[in-house]
C-alpha cells in the first residue's frame, strides 16, 4: 500500500463516518459539525487528485463559509442549545428508504459494470498554473455561465432580504 | 553578511547533510519537513507568550500605570508565571456542557491559527511551502477559526457564552469580505497567489502603492483576530468573556494562544502583502531580522489600537463593515483594475517596472487611493452627520442639555 492509498483510506473513512454521524446525530448542532468533517474529507480528496486550489476552495467556501452559514442559522432555532432533541424518525422515512436504496442500487449497478476497468485521472492534470487555467476559462469560455451562476445568487440574496424585512 | 542572512538555511543544509549520513534520503526529507514544522510552531507559541507581556507593558504605558514588573527583571517572567498558573489549574467541564466538542474547540481554535505560519516567507528562502496558491491557503485557513469559536460558545450551554459565539461568527464573516476584495486590488497588481512574488515585486512597499487598502485591511483583519475595538465577541463588560466565560486553566490558555497566534499571523500577512516581507529597509540587516522587526511594529499598532478605541457595539461593527468597508474595498478594486490596465507592475510574470518608474507609479497609484479616500469621504457625509446627530441626541445627558437649550 502506498502512502496515497492511505490517505484516500483515512480521508474515505472521515467522509463516510462523518457523514453516518450527521444523519444520526439528534442535535442538529453536533450534525453540522459532522458535515465539517465530511466538507474535509473531500478537500483531501481534491488534494490527492493534484487539485490543490479546488482543495483549498472546498475548504475556504464549504468549511468557511456554507459550514459557518448553517451554524449561524442554527443559533437562530427556538431551541439553538439542542436540549429538546427532536424525534428520530419522522413520517418521511419509508420516502427517504426508497430514495437511498435506489441511489445506493444505482451506485452498486455501476461498481459491478465497471469490474475492473477503473479509470482514474488527475483532476488538474497541469498541477502547475491550474489556478491561472481556471481562472482563465472562467473569463472567457465559460464567462456567460459564470455570470449567470452569480446573478441566480444575487437574485436569492436580495430575495432573501426581501423576506425578512419588515414591512 | 551573506552568511547571517542564510544562517537558518546554513543550519538545516548542515543537519540535513548530518542525517543523511545515517538515514535514507526520503526519511531525512520527512524528519526535515516535521522538523520545520515543529520549530515554527515553538517559535509562534513562545512569541505569543511575550507578546502577552508586551500588549501588558505597552497599554500600561498609554494608561500611565507600569505593566508588569514583580516576576523577575522589569516583569519579564511574568508570562511563564502566567504559563505555569494555567497548567497547574483544576479541569473544571460545566455539568450541562455538551463534553466532546467543549473539549475538542480549545483544540481547533489553535490548529489553523498555527497552520497559517506554513506559507509565510519568513527571509529569503526561508519558506516552510511555497505554495502557488498561498494567499487562497491563508485565507481559506484563517475562516476555520470562527468554527471553533461557534463550538467552543455553544457546547458551553452558557448564554452569554453562546451570544459571544454567534458575534463571533457574524463579526468573521462580514469582514471576510472587504479583507478579500482588498486582496484581489494586490492580485491584480501582482498576477500571483505566490506570496514569495509578492515579496519579489515590491521594490517600493505596496503600502505607499494602495494606502486605502493597508488601512482597510488593517481594520478587516483587527475584526477578523477578534482584537480591540472588535474584541466584541468577548466584550467582558458585557459578556464576561464571551465564548470562552466557561473555559478554565489549560482549556482557555489554549483560547487565548489561538487568539494571539493568528494576530501575530495577520501581521505577518500584512508585512509580506504590504510592507515588502523581508526586504530591508535603508540599513542592511539580515532578511529575517527586518521581518521579524516589521512585524513587530505592526503588532504594536495593534496594541495602541486596544489602548486607544473604545469598543464598537455590534450594529455600528456591522455598519462599518457592510456600508462603508465592502463598496469602499469594491470600489477600491475596480479602481486598481483600471490603474493595471494603464500602469502594470508585472507582465507574463515578469517584473516591467524599473529604476525611476517607480516612482511615477507609486505617485499614481497613491494619488488615485487618495482620491478614492476623498471621494468616499464627500459620498458618507450626510450618513456620518445624521448618525453623528443620533448619536448626540441618543445620550442622556445630551437630552437634558438640548431640554435646557429649548426651555432657554
Amino acid at each position: 500500500m502506498t502512502l496515497e492509498q492511505g490517505i484516500f483510506i483515512l480521508a474515505s473513512l472521515l467522509m463516510l463516518g462523518s457523514a453516518l454521524a450527521m444523519v444520526t446525530a439528534r442535535s442538529m448542532f453536533v450534525a453540522a459539525l459532522w458535515m465539517i468533517g465530511t466538507f474535509a474529507g473531500v478537500a483531501v480528496l481534491f488534494i490527492l487528485l493534484n487539485a490543490g486550489f479546488l482543495g483549498i476552495v472546498q475548504i475556504l467556501i464549504y468549511i468557511g463559509a456554507i459550514a459557518v452559514l448553517i451554524l449561524f442559522a442554527i443559533m437562530l432555532t427556538p431551541d439553538v442549545m439542542g436540549l429538546k432533541p427532536g424525534p428520530r424518525y419522522t413520517g418521511q422515512w419509508p420516502l427517504a428508504a426508497v430514495m437511498a436504496s435506489t441511489l445506493a442500487a444505482v451506485i452498486v449497478l455501476l461498481l459491478v459494470r465497471a469490474g475492473n476497468d477503473w479509470h482514474i485521472a488527475d483532476a488538474a492534470p497541469n498541477v502547475t498554473d491550474f489556478a491561472v487555467q481556471l481562472g482563465e476559462a472562467f473569463m472567457t469560455t465559460y464567462l456567460l455561465p459564470f455570470e449567470v451562476a452569480s446573478g441566480v445568487l444575487l437574485v436569492a440574496l436580495i430575495g432573501a432580504l426581501v423576506i425578512v424585512r419588515d414591512e | 553578511m551573506q552568511q547571517l542572512d542564510r544562517l537558518f538555511i546554513l543550519i538545516g543544509d548542515w543537519f540535513h547533510s548530518l542525517l543523511a549520513q545515517w538515514l535514507p534520503e526520503p526519511v531525512v526529507s520527512a524528519i526535515g519537513m516535521l522538523l520545520s514544522a515543529l520549530i515554527i510552531m515553538t517559535i509562534a507559541a513562545v512569541t505569543m507568550l511575550y507578546m502577552t507581556y508586551l500588549e501588558r507593558k505597552v497599554v500600561a504605558r498609554i494608561q500611565d500605570r507600569i505593566g508588569p514588573n514583580r516576576v523577575g527583571p522589569f516583569g519579564l517572567l511574568q508570562p511563564l508565571a502566567d504559563g505555569i498558573k494555567m497548567f497547574t489549574k483544576e479541569m473544571i467541564v460545566p455539568t450541562q456542557a455538551h463534553k466532546v466538542v467543549y473539549n475538542i474547540a480549545p483544540v481547533l481554535a489553535v490548529t489553523p491559527a498555527m497552520m497559517a505560519f506554513a506559507v509565510i516567507p519568513f527571509g529569503r528562502d526561508m519558506v516552510a511551502s511555497d505554495l502557488d496558491i498561498g494567499l487562497l491557503y491563508l485565507i481559506a485557513v484563517s475562516s476555520v477559526t470562527e468554527i471553533a469559536i461557534v463550538m467552543g460558545g455553544w457546547a458551553s450551554r452558557n448564554k452569554y457564552s453562546l451570544l459571544g459565539g454567534m458575534r463571533a461568527a457574524a463579526q468573521m464573516l462580514s469582514y471576510e469580505i472587504p479583507m478579500v476584495l482588498v486582496l484581489l486590488s494586490l492580485v491584480l497588481m501582482v498576477g500571483s497567489l505566490r506570496l514569495s512574488d509578492f515579496v519579489d515585486v515590491q521594490t517600493v512597499p505596496f503600502i505607499l502603492l494602495q494606502p486605502f487598502a493597508f488601512i482597510v485591511f488593517l481594520i478587516s483583519a483587527a475584526a477578523e483576530v477578534a482584537r480591540s475595538p472588535f474584541d466584541i465577541p468577548e466584550a467582558e463588560s458585557e459578556l464576561i468573556a464571551g465564548y470562552h466565560t466557561e473555559y478554565g486553566g489549560m482549556r482557555f490558555a489554549l483560547f487565548q494562544m489561538a487568539e494571539f497566534v493568528a494576530a501575530l499571523g495577520m501581521a505577518c500577512i500584512m508585512v509580506t502583502l504590504f510592507l515588502g516581507g523581508w526586504r530591508s529597509w535603508i540599513i542592511p540587516l539580515p532578511s529575517w531580522l527586518w521581518f521579524v522587526i516589521k512585524t513587530f511594529i505592526l503588532i504594536n499598532v495593534w496594541f495602541w489600537f486596544r489602548g486607544t478605541f473604545p469598543r464598537l457595539r455590534i450594529d455600528q461593527l456591522q455598519a462599518l463593515a457592510w456600508k462603508f468597508l465592502v463598496p469602499a474595498s469594491l470600489l477600491h478594486a475596480i479602481m486598481t483594475a483600471v490603474l493595471v490596465t494603464f500602469f502594470p507592475l508585472v507582465k507574463d510574470g515578469q517584473l516591467v517596472v524599473q529604476g525611476a518608474e517607480w516612482l511615477t507609479t507609486t505617485v499614481v497609484y497613491f494619488v488615485a487611493n487618495v482620491v478614492l479616500l476623498f471621494v468616499l469621504m464627500l459620498l458618507y457625509r450626510p450618513y456620518v452627520r445624521r448618525t453623528v446627530r443620533q448619536l448626540r441626541v441618543a445620550t442622556p445627558a445630551a437630552a437634558a442639555r438640548q431640554q435646557e437649550v429649548q426651555a432657554a
